[in-house]
């Protein structure tokens, strides 16, 4: 993790976990103090908040319908939720969807990851004409709200029969600015350009170096850019709502749920707390990274 | 200095690729292939974002443009050549501006409570917790619920007869919201949607940049005789305010495409947006106009307008961060400053040691 320390502190807010030792070795004047039960009651609250929506979902999600009418709300839950999920399952094909979410969302971060620590590489590391203004086009494009393409976007897919194929939700997003962005801001500190030369100077050709030289580097990026991406393809609603109706992604079949003809919430609230448990599982996993992934993301160009 | 600035005719002593027909034939072709190699390869290597952004973001735009300029049906396809006529219809037309109007009113009522909140929180987080790590991940479980999960939680607590939140308000004597027919409580309901999924992302975004700020100007600040409150605002605010406009800026981008919450929020409503359209944000519209009411030109009118008022505002955010920023230098005294610089040389000396020591992994 040569990156943090490369780059003056100031401007690299770059991950929790490389600055924060720093701060605790050095002796403070009252501001390294523990802080008091004022912080501690204000998280918990903000965590409160964030949790109970959740629990309240999963204990009406494993109730009847009645649970709903009910003044206050039980505090407990009961013990209908398989029962409720296998309603979920008969009312939409839970598991195709879920199938071709992960198909989505590990085709695009694999792509994503592949063509973004390329482009990054060449960005951050190779000499080409153009390449101070093709970056500024790169970062500039990032403010373009691409999902305003939608019309031409769907008129295309549809000309060429791609509507109702995984292939039309994946191709839109098989790279993205962000990607390239990121890759190159972490690239462009954390390969020294000796080891790049070296690799040249004992005959690897250039994509060897990219391989031998540059994925090993990028590997700690890619894995926090690849996990974004793969939430990013994982929450995607709108797109896929558009082309692939007939043969949804978890996130249009959850939103079908709402849409049968007679509702119950509780088998409503028993998918989505279905839907949301493989992340809850991806954040209890991977939650280090994600919160050092956020963190770094705040870098600026 | 990067590798490609080394002579090819240096690389040739040593032959690339160990295959067999290396060793005499043809020298000139491999010493070309090379110089190709290097010439060329960088810029295959940023060809696919480019190609792709062609495809799926410009063609898009622009092609959205000649769509805007007939009088296009989803079903029957390209009508008449009409000019201008779709944006001026759309431009008049009142449930446009009706979109516009609850697309920015839910977007402040979930920017500045949600900016707030998450500054606070990154300045708890800032402080030495206990359990730091814990606390940092519990900010974001939210964040890992997908737009789609968090409306259908969120339509069940918002509902007008048996939603949690009207059952507790009920409970209280205090008469239920209708939250799904009134415009501004519906607003209100979707606000809180976006508020509860992203603050916590964002006070992760806010707590990098306060980590960034150096210790040493806490300490001297705390030396001097600064509270923690005072601090906070006459130091952590300040240094944060790039970050808190890329906050502000990410937040309007995607704050003016809001779609899911909406789009979800009442199954029962055959109108995208509520039966009065009370909450139809203008992507709603737009999806509306073209894949409901099949206009796809005037639509792509819609596009366009919204794309024009995304980046007026990214302007608009830019030139105030320039602006403040500008003020902001001049207000920092002349001690600050050379304090400061102070902490950064230090800083540098620092890091500069470390890279002599760590070497490449």
């Amino acid at each position: 993790m040569t990156a943090q320390t490369l780059t003056p502190p100031a401007k690299t807010p770059a991950g929790a976990a490389p600055s924060a030792p720093k701060r605790h070795r050095r002796g403070g004047w009252g501001i390294e103090r523990r802080p008091g039960w004022f912080s501690y009651t204000l998280v918990a609250v903000f965590f409160i908040a964030g949790a109970y929506p959740l629990y309240w979902s999963f204990i009406m999600g494993s109730r009847d319908n009645t649970a709903l009418t009910q003044t206050w709300p039980p505090l407990l839950p009961g013990g209908q939720f398989w029962k409720n999920v296998a309603e979920v399952f008969d009312t939409v094909d839970f598991w195709k969807a879920l199938g071709n979410s992960i198909i989505v969302a590990v085709v695009i971060s694999a792509s994503v990851i592949f063509f973004s620590t390329l482009a990054g590489y060449a960005f951050a590391k190779l000499r080409f004409r153009g390449r101070e203004g093709l970056m500024v086009f790169v970062i500039a494009t990032l403010a373009v709200p691409t999902q305003l393409g939608i019309i031409p976007m769907f008129m295309v897919m549809k000309q060429f029969g791609w509507t109702g194929t995984l292939g039309a939700v994946i191709i839109p997003t098989l790279v993205t600015a962000f990607g390239v962005f990121f890759m190159r801001q972490y690239l462009v500190d954390v390969i020294p350009d000796e080891l790049i030369e070296a690799a040249r100077i004992d005959g690897a050709s250039m994509f060897r170096t990219f391989w031998h030289v540059g994925v090993p580097a990028a590997r700690p990026a890619m894995g926090i850019l690849g996990l974004f991406t793969f939430m990013t393809a994982w929450t995607d609603y709108l797109w896929p709502l558009l082309v692939v109706p007939q043969n949804p992604t978890l996130q249009v079949a959850l939103s079908q749920l709402q849409s049968a003809r007679y509702v119950d919430y509780s088998i409503v609230l028993a998918g989505a707390i279905l839907a949301t448990l493989p992340l809850l599982v991806v954040l209890v996993l991977a939650g280090k990274q994600l919160v050092s992934g956020i963190m770094a993301g705040a870098v600026k160009g | 200095m990067t590798s490609t600035l080394s002579s090819p005719p240096r690389r040739q002593t040593r032959p690339s690729a160990p295959r067999p027909a290396a060793s005499t034939p043809r020298p000139t072709f491999r010493q070309r292939l090379n110089r190709w190699d290097v010439r060329y390869s960088p810029y295959f290597y940023v060809a696919p974002f480019f190609i792709l952004f062609g495809l799926i973001g410009l063609f898009p735009l622009v092609y959205t443009f000649v769509v805007s300029l007939n009088d296009w049906n989803l079903l029957t396809g390209p009508g008449d050549w009409v000019g201008f006529d779709n944006f001026a219809s759309e431009l008049t037309d009142h449930l446009f501006w009706n979109s516009v109007f609850n697309t920015f009113s839910i977007f402040f009522l979930s920017a500045i409570p949600q900016l707030i909140a998450a500054t606070v929180i990154a300045a708890v987080l800032d402080q030495n917790l206990r359990a730091k790590t814990f606390w940092r991940v519990s900010v974001i479980l939210p964040y890992v619920v997908t737009p789609v999960a968090v409306t259908l939680i969120f339509s069940n607590m918002f509902g007008e007869k048996y939603g949690l939140i009207n059952n507790i308000l009920e409970s209280l004597h205090i008469p239920g919201i209708m939250w799904k027919t009134e415009t501004l409580p519906s607003h209100l309901a979707i606000a809180t949607m976006v508020n509860w999924r992203w603050t916590g992302y964002n006070a992760l975004i806010l707590l990098a940049a306060m980590q960034a700020v150096p210790r040493d100007i806490h300490e001297s600040a705390a030396i001097d005789g600064a509270g923690a409150v005072r601090r906070f605002f006459s130091i952590t605010i300040p240094s944060i305010r790039p970050t808190f406009i890329f906050v502000v800026i990410t937040a309007t981008i995607g704050g003016l495409q809001i779609f899911t919450e909406p789009k979800l929020f009442n199954a029962a409503s055959s109108i995208p947006g509520g039966p009065q359209r009370q909450y139809q944000t203008t992507v709603l519209y737009l999806w509306d106009l073209a894949f409901n009411r099949q206009s796809f030109g005037k639509a792509a009118a819609v596009a366009w307008i919204l794309f024009v008022i995304i980046v007026l505002i990214g302007l608009i955010n830019f030139a105030i961060t320039r602006s403040i920023s500008g003020a902001e230098a001049k207000a920092i005294s002349r001690r600050k400053q050379r304090r400061l610089a102070q902490v950064r040389q230090r800083e540098m000396d620092a890091a500069a040691g470390t890279i002599t020591e760590g070497g490449v992994e």
